[in-house]
């Protein structure tokens, strides 16, 4: 394996709190040494001046499609993409066709993961068997296959009953159980926020209640369990009251944010455009503040994308019947940075922490920081690089962007996993021999 | 002829929202001139020969249809009736792609209904034929509107400062939207009514008055639009019974006594007698139900041409 010397950098690493102009050397997959003015010899030189040097992203919230709808995505074109995006690790969700509700269909998925050889796959498991939400699936079985948490993504878990008994099997695991909070007895067929701009497009809303309702019934329920929990891509003011507060009470509840619910409001969707239609719906300017606010004061654990790929052909239908979801991993840091960084919510150790070892941490792998003796999972970013989102470039086999023409700033140059170079930026000349 | 400054610039009409006052009254002004060629003995006008017209319709109406099968035969144009039964989950060829095949067959405007909102909206991104929308989900309903304030202004002689009550199930209807939007701008004062659970989340957003109780405002009402109880559309129970809805929100002939004397009563149709209103109400002298439908000639056939015109308008400046 070669031995890459990355020099002049500013690395950042979160869980070292380490930020600083250093060289960085990779040799047997690991991080050997960083330091300042490393001469060791190395079979390729990276001249990282001006880049900014940290651990391979993270991302605890993807949709790959397989198996089931390959046309949309595969294993491999979504390991591209991660790594285009910068991502050296991300986690597969369970709701594709058959859903991953048992060992050996988590087996696979990292089987078909090692075979793409670009970025770590991890994948939840679903917490009941064929996501129906009435019995529980293998959880054990899978957690012992490698799974890293168990949700029903896609829908929560409605019957208050299954939820409480999942969380308390799951718990004897110490794993994590992750909800995709939604309360579908408020939701009915809702296809967009409940508000004004349901109201004039003639569209089912989705209450924003019933994010909240569920949301805050599961809190009370890891009160009585103690089990680590996870709420998936938050996206109202009041589920992040109901976070704040459980985080006060000392409760391990974590959760993310998704960038286009940093970003993006339900006034996109005032022209149907099926590109902004997605699950948990674009909310009010009053939601994004309030998420925004939630990363300011630290209570967002973990940036994720939700990246769910469609055919165009999907989205060219109406409203209502177009699939729900983004695809974003390859522009997701950019995305990030505009929201976060731009606005002076926080800085790029604050960012990256949410990108690296804080969704680790969650996840509990040993990801995320790049101290001596860790794995050689790096990123180089050039944070100041304005390039234009190009969704027909994308590694992803969809293209389904809402960001697709903007101008945006921060770019992935090159992404390592375990050491070896994954994602080499093309535009990027500066790699010597 | 009057020389005006105004010129039509839409070749799609999907929905009165985005609509202004002086774009309204020109359509119920052309409107004005269509009517006329109803009353001759040969009810026909040159005006779309040549022109093909396809009414794509995904919903049951009969009402509607006819009505723009006949305006645009009227005008002398070539219809095609298209009519497919649409499911909230799409098989089989998409919507845009029945669309982009007739439109290979030289289709000039589509009339289109469909229980999708935002469905011409994306039939007007995705072709380069004229799109007028006849009723969309419960987004819009334009030409129905149109009719309605047609009618209104017929009876009235204006708008302008009249208390206009719509009742009944406003979360579901387009009919009331597309209401709401052009009887505010021609000046009338809107108030909605019915029971909190038909109302649409932020209704109070609109620029209407919102009462739970018609027998409270019924005295101060110069129209009232009486909206059909929507039975297929409505999730759930929304109100404990149709006797308990009657009770309370029904246009009987004993609330009309206490209306004033000349309220009109309206209803876009089809009745359901002894629902929302009954049959004396339905039937009486204040009502201009059959007149609006017989209106609806007239405004579809304004509609179609303007659409038209437009197009041809756009045309004519490329070459």
């Amino acid at each position: 394996m070669e031995k890459i010397l990355i020099t002049g950098g500013r690395v950042i690493d979160p869980a070292n709190q380490f930020d600083s102009q250093a060289d960085v050397l990779l040799a047997a997959g690991q991080v050997a040494r960083i330091g300042t003015h490393l001469s060791a010899s190395a079979d390729r030189h990276i001249d990282a001046t001006g880049k900014i040097v940290c651990p391979g992203l993270i991302d605890l919230h993807v949709h790959f499609r397989e198996p089931g709808d390959e046309e949309e995505e595969t294993i491999a074109s979504g390991s591209a993409a991660a790594v285009a995006g910068g991502f050296t690790s991300v986690v597969c969700m369970p709701n594709t066709t058959p859903p991953i509700d048992e060992a050996t269909a988590v087996e696979y998925v990292h089987r078909m993961g090692r075979q793409a050889r670009k970025t770590f796959i991890y994948v939840m498991g679903a917490l009941t068997k064929d996501r129906a939400g009435q019995e529980l699936s293998e959880i054990g079985l899978m957690h012992q296959a490698g799974a890293v948490g168990f949700t029903d993504d896609g829908s929560g878990v409605q019957n208050t009953a299954v939820m409480l008994r999942a969380m308390k099997y799951a718990s004897m695991f110490n794993t994590l159980v992750a909800q995709h909070c939604q309360d579908n007895t408020l939701i009915k067929d809702g296809v967009m926020n409940s508000g004004y701009h349901s109201t004039v497009l003639g569209l089912p809303g989705m209450d924003p209640l019933g994010e909240e309702l569920m949301l805050w019934r599961d809190v009370q329920l890891v009160r009585k369990t103690g089990v680590r929990y996870h709420a998936q891509h938050i996206s109202t003011a009041g589920a992040v009251e109901i976070i704040r507060q459980a985080k006060r009470d000392g409760l391990p509840v974590s959760c993310e944010v998704t960038p286009h619910h940093l970003l993006l409001t339900e006034d996109c969707v005032m022209d149907y455009d099926t590109y902004f239609k997605v699950n948990p719906p674009l909310r009010t300017a009053a939601d994004v503040q309030a998420i925004r606010e939630a990363v300011r004061e630290g209570l967002v654990d973990a940036l994720a994308t939700d990246h769910a790929p469609h055919l165009q052909s999907e989205k060219e239908l109406e409203f209502l019947a177009a699939p729900f979801g983004i695809a974003s991993l390859e522009c997701a840091l950019p995305l990030y940075r505009k929201a976060l960084i731009d606005t002076g919510l926080t800085d790029w150790m604050g960012m990256l922490a949410m990108l690296t070892c804080r969704p680790a941490k969650i996840l509990g792998i040993d990801k995320g920081r790049i101290g001596p003796g860790d794995r050689a999972d790096v990123a180089i970013i050039d944070p100041n690089a304005e390039w234009v989102i190009d969704a027909e470039a994308f590694y992803s086999k969809s293209r389904n962007s809402p960001y697709h023409g903007w101008t945006v700033k921060g770019k992935v140059l090159a992404t390592m996993v375990a050491g070896e170079i994954r994602y080499f930026c093309p535009e990027w000349s500066s790699i010597k021999q | 002829m009057k020389k005006t400054a105004f010129q039509w610039m839409r070749k799609h009409l999907i929905g009165l929202r985005d609509l202004s006052r002086e774009e309204l009254e020109f359509i119920l002004d052309t409107a004005d001139g269509f009517a006329e060629i109803s009353t001759r003995s040969i009810k026909k006008a040159p005006t779309l020969r040549g022109k093909v017209v396809v009414n794509m319709f995904f919903e049951d109406s009969t009402r509607t249809r006819n009505s723009f099968t006949l305006a645009a035969g009227r005008l002398s144009a070539d219809v095609i009736e298209f009519t497919k039964k649409s499911s909230a989950v799409n098989k089989g060829e998409t919507l845009v792609d029945t669309a982009r095949n007739l439109e290979a067959m030289g289709v000039d405007i589509i009339v289109i209904r469909h229980s999708a909102g935002g469905a011409p909206t994306l039939l007007s991104r995705s072709i380069n034929a004229c799109v007028v929308n006849a009723g969309d989900g419960y987004h819009e309903h334009p030409t129905q509107a149109l009719l309605d304030v047609y009618t209104i202004r017929q009876v009235r002689g204006r708008l302008d400062g009249l208390k206009i009550g719509i009742v009944g199930d406003i979360a579901h209807s387009r009919v009331a939207r597309s209401n709401i939007y052009a009887m505010t701008k021609l000046g009338a004062e809107v108030t909605l009514i019915g029971p909190p659970t038909l109302m649409p989340p932020h209704v109070r957003d609109l620029p209407v008055r919102v009462s739970n109780s018609l027998d409270n405002v019924i005295e101060e009402l110069d129209v009232i639009n009486m909206l059909r109880i929507q039975f297929e559309r409505m999730g759930g129970n929304p109100f404990p019974s149709v006797r308990e809805y009657s009770h309370f929100f029904a246009l009987t002939a004993e609330r009309m006594k206490r209306a004033k004397p000349d309220i009109t009563v309206m209803h876009p149709g089809p009745l359901n007698r002894g629902v929302e209103i009954e049959s004396e109400v339905a039937d009486g002298p204040n009502s201009v139900i059959l007149r609006q439908v017989a209106n609806g000639l007239a405004i579809r056939m304004a509609v179609l041409f303007l659409v038209n015109q437009a197009a041809m308008q756009t045309e004519s400046s490329k070459s």
